[in-house]
């Protein structure tokens, strides 16, 4: 009987194992299906010449499409203009963001309509805000160009310099929210108690700002430039809209989707697909092994 | 226990819930009298000429079958966009596919329209321009009934000009000699976009040459070619182009001459409407000509578009589909569209009906004329990369040298060859 007690300890275990994984299996099986079945396909798709206006031609064709996009000069120019716009936008974003947070933070009265009213870009869907911001730098409609300094016949969208200027503009308008909000959270859990400290020790608001606010929201500022790098890197909405990669404006999203659903050719489109998720697993690896120090240096000494 | 039996219960519930909204829903398609669902992908046309032709010709069915038209948007390329998502997973649910001129030779080499042949064939090509036949065909066979054709014409103020210039540099001479601020300017399409490919391929065709000579080889002969490129780079880089010329597009140029800021655009058929309509004043010394030519010794070769109807291959009812798709198709449909949208027949017969010579004033010939002469965009399975391949090398239009346009040439070239092959990032 003795000997039975640790066995039948050890039966319940491994009964409570597989209802754990019971329990998990619905989530595992729907994350592979939604997630990791879509990127198994994609590479699968991205060795082959597959082309659905050819169906007869087709086959196994190694790192052949791989080649093709490496070597040509509109994936390294559209790389360029991808980085450019994500570095630009994330930079204003960051600056802004943090502004805002520190107003919402510190609003005294009506901290909800506050906090709504900055929030109501974010809600509005990209295409749509992207319309509106392309409507209003229209020459014949807009209003921007009845604006004073501003040149009646000014085309926004007919140059690299403008037309870039507008897409930051109008993408900086949309998350800045998102961000502000990610930053407030931040914020909120930093210790009053240690702004009173540094006042007693004579601290300006300036030094309080740098020495105390900054390093402890190193984590938030981290998870907050994570989540918009990502998705400025992905930028295709906006882009698409306004210029649709004209102007040498093209993002690598776009010049995916004109390999895909332009031209058809799958192998092409998915080794196009496949390298802008390779880039956007390394910036997530690089932020996440910076984040992961930051938080350990964040902790107290034991 | 009591848990089970309850939970049972929902269940059964549910499952019978579900067994009535199939009845239901299954039960709908068939109801006495209305026959067959047909399904109709078409882009959508404001006079409503579509909805009209579709209930016409379920009315003529006696029953047979039932047309429901299911909109795709305005632009091209999105309505291009929902169909190829549609087809390339074997929907069956289109049974008609209204095809603009330039996917015949896409879809068919897909194997997502079906072929027209015998007195199928016969009776909706019966009287119609050649040139149109050839955009509902492909490698030799017919694919779909021409519908509605359509061209662009040169579009001119009386009132500033007193002869229309006879070519692009006659035109750009003009309209330098007027001077901006007195509507020396000259509208056209040259946003990166298919519109943009419709004005270079009509100016290389009226040069003399062409894109492609067959669906993979390409011609461009050098010298034609070049004096096309010149033309273009010529009036982006003078005083007649538009402040946005390389953002405009058909309805960005509608607005400028309806605003009287330009003496000259070319742009399709609609212009005329929609001028008598928005701006009655322009209206009245709105002149039309043919479109321009680039080789004063050659006739222009005006640009061609319009819509082709194609029966399914994933159709579950491809025999009575056809029977409507040539109904939707016939003379009559064609009057509809040219009344209510203002879209010009596919039939050469029709071009002195009535309908014809009223929706068109004074220039139902020239209508006529224009598209008899006109030069399509290659026939392809390829086009989009060769659309493609036109738009980045000569987009935006101004970067052309009008003195020198060989470097621009050489690259128009050889983006064309690998876009013929299919290789590389377009």
């Amino acid at each position: 009987m003795e000997a039975h007690v640790p066995a039948a300890g050890s039966a319940r275990t491994r009964s409570e194992h597989r209802l754990a994984w019971l329990l998990c299996a619905p989530a595992v099986i729907a994350m592979l299906a939604v997630t990791a079945y879509p990127i198994v396909y994609a590479i699968a798709l991205s060795v082959q010449q597959i082309d659905l206006r050819f169906p007869d031609e087709g086959g196994f064709v190694g790192l052949d499409n791989y080649t093709s996009v490496l070597s040509s000069q509109l994936w390294w120019t559209d790389v360029f203009n991808t980085v450019f716009l994500t570095v630009v936008t994330v930079s204003i974003e960051l600056v802004l963001g943090m502004a805002i947070a520190l107003v919402m933070h510190r609003a005294i009265f009506g901290r909800g309509v506050v906090r709504t009213a900055v929030l109501i870009p974010y809600g509005i869907i990209t295409v749509v805000s992207a319309f509106a911001w392309q409507f209003a730098f229209a020459p014949d409609s807009g209003f921007v160009n009845n604006l004073p300094l501003i040149s009646d016949e000014m085309d926004w969208f007919g140059g690299r310099f403008s037309s870039f200027a507008v897409i930051i503009m109008a993408e900086v308008w949309k998350t800045t929210p998102f961000m502000a909000l990610l930053l407030l959270a931040g914020l909120v859990t930093i210790d009053g108690q240690l702004y009173e400290a540094a006042k007693v020790d004579g601290a300006s608001a300036w030094q309080r700002f740098t020495r105390i606010t900054l390093p402890l929201m190193k984590p938030a500022i981290l998870v907050a430039l994570l989540f918009r790098t990502l998705d400025a890197f992905r930028v295709f909405d906006t882009i698409y809209i306004m210029t649709a990669g004209a102007q040498d404006t093209e993002s690598v999203s776009i010049l995916g989707f004109n390999q895909l659903i332009s031209r058809l050719n799958l192998g092409l489109g998915s080794a196009v697909s496949v390298l802008i998720f390779i880039c956007v697993l390394i910036i997530a690896t690089l932020y996440v092994k910076l984040l992961g120090t930051r938080v350990e240096e964040g902790r107290p000494v034991k | 226990m009591q848990l089970t039996a309850r939970v049972a219960a929902i269940g059964l519930v549910f499952l019978g819930a579900v067994a009535l909204v199939v009845v239901l829903l299954a039960s709908g398609g068939d109801e006495a009298g209305r026959g067959r669902t047909l399904t109709f992908f078409v882009a959508i046309q404001p006079g409503g000429s579509i909805e009209e032709v579709s209930k016409r010709c379920s009315e003529e069915s006696n029953g047979r079958y039932t047309v429901e038209p299911e909109f795709l948007p305005t632009d091209a390329s999105q309505q291009r966009e929902q169909l190829v998502r549609r087809l390339g997973a074997d929907d069956s649910s289109i049974d008609i596919v209204g095809m603009d001129v330039i996917w015949t030779g896409e879809f068919a080499n897909a194997g997502w329209v079906e072929e027209w042949t015998g007195k199928r064939k016969r009776e909706v090509t019966e009287k119609v321009f050649p040139g149109v036949i050839e955009t509902a065909s492909f490698e030799g066979k017919l694919y779909a009934a021409p519908f509605n054709t359509n061209t662009q014409l040169l579009w001119y103020r009386k009132d500033l000009v007193k002869q229309p210039p006879r070519t692009w540099d006659e035109m750009i001479d003009a309209a330098e000699k007027l001077g901006r601020d007195n509507g020396g300017t000259i509208q056209v399409q040259a946003n990166r976009y298919e519109g943009f490919t419709v004005w270079a391929n009509a100016l290389i065709e009226s040069a003399g040459t062409q894109l492609l000579s067959g669906p993979e080889t390409v011609e461009l002969a050098e010298g034609p070619t070049t004096k096309a490129l010149e033309v273009m780079g010529r009036l982006a880089n003078s005083s007649a182009a538009p402040a946005s010329l390389s953002t405009s597009n058909e309805d960005t140029a509608r607005i400028g001459f309806e605003s009287g800021e330009s003496a000259f655009m070319t742009n399709y058929t609609f212009a005329y409407a929609s001028a008598k309509e928005e701006a009655p004043e322009i209206a009245k010394n709105m002149g039309s000509a043919r479109f321009p030519r680039v080789d004063a010794n050659r006739p222009s070769k005006p640009p061609l578009g319009g819509f082709n109807l194609a029966v399914s291959s994933f159709s579950e009812n491809k025999d009575i589909a056809f029977d409507a798709a040539a109904c939707l198709a016939n003379g009559k449909s064609q009057l509809t569209a040219t009344e209510l949208d203002g879209l010009p027949p596919s039939r050469s017969d029709l071009y002195s009906n009535k309908v014809v010579t009223k929706a068109y004033p004074g220039f139902a010939e020239l209508v006529k004329r224009s598209i008899e002469g006109a030069g399509p965009r290659p026939s392809t399975a390829a086009y989009q990369d060769v659309s493609l391949a036109v738009q980045r090398s000569l987009h935006p239009p101004d970067k052309i040298d009008p003195e020198d346009a060989g470097s621009v040439y050489d690259e128009l070239r050889s983006n064309l060859e690998d876009a013929v092959k299919r290789e590389g990032l377009l």
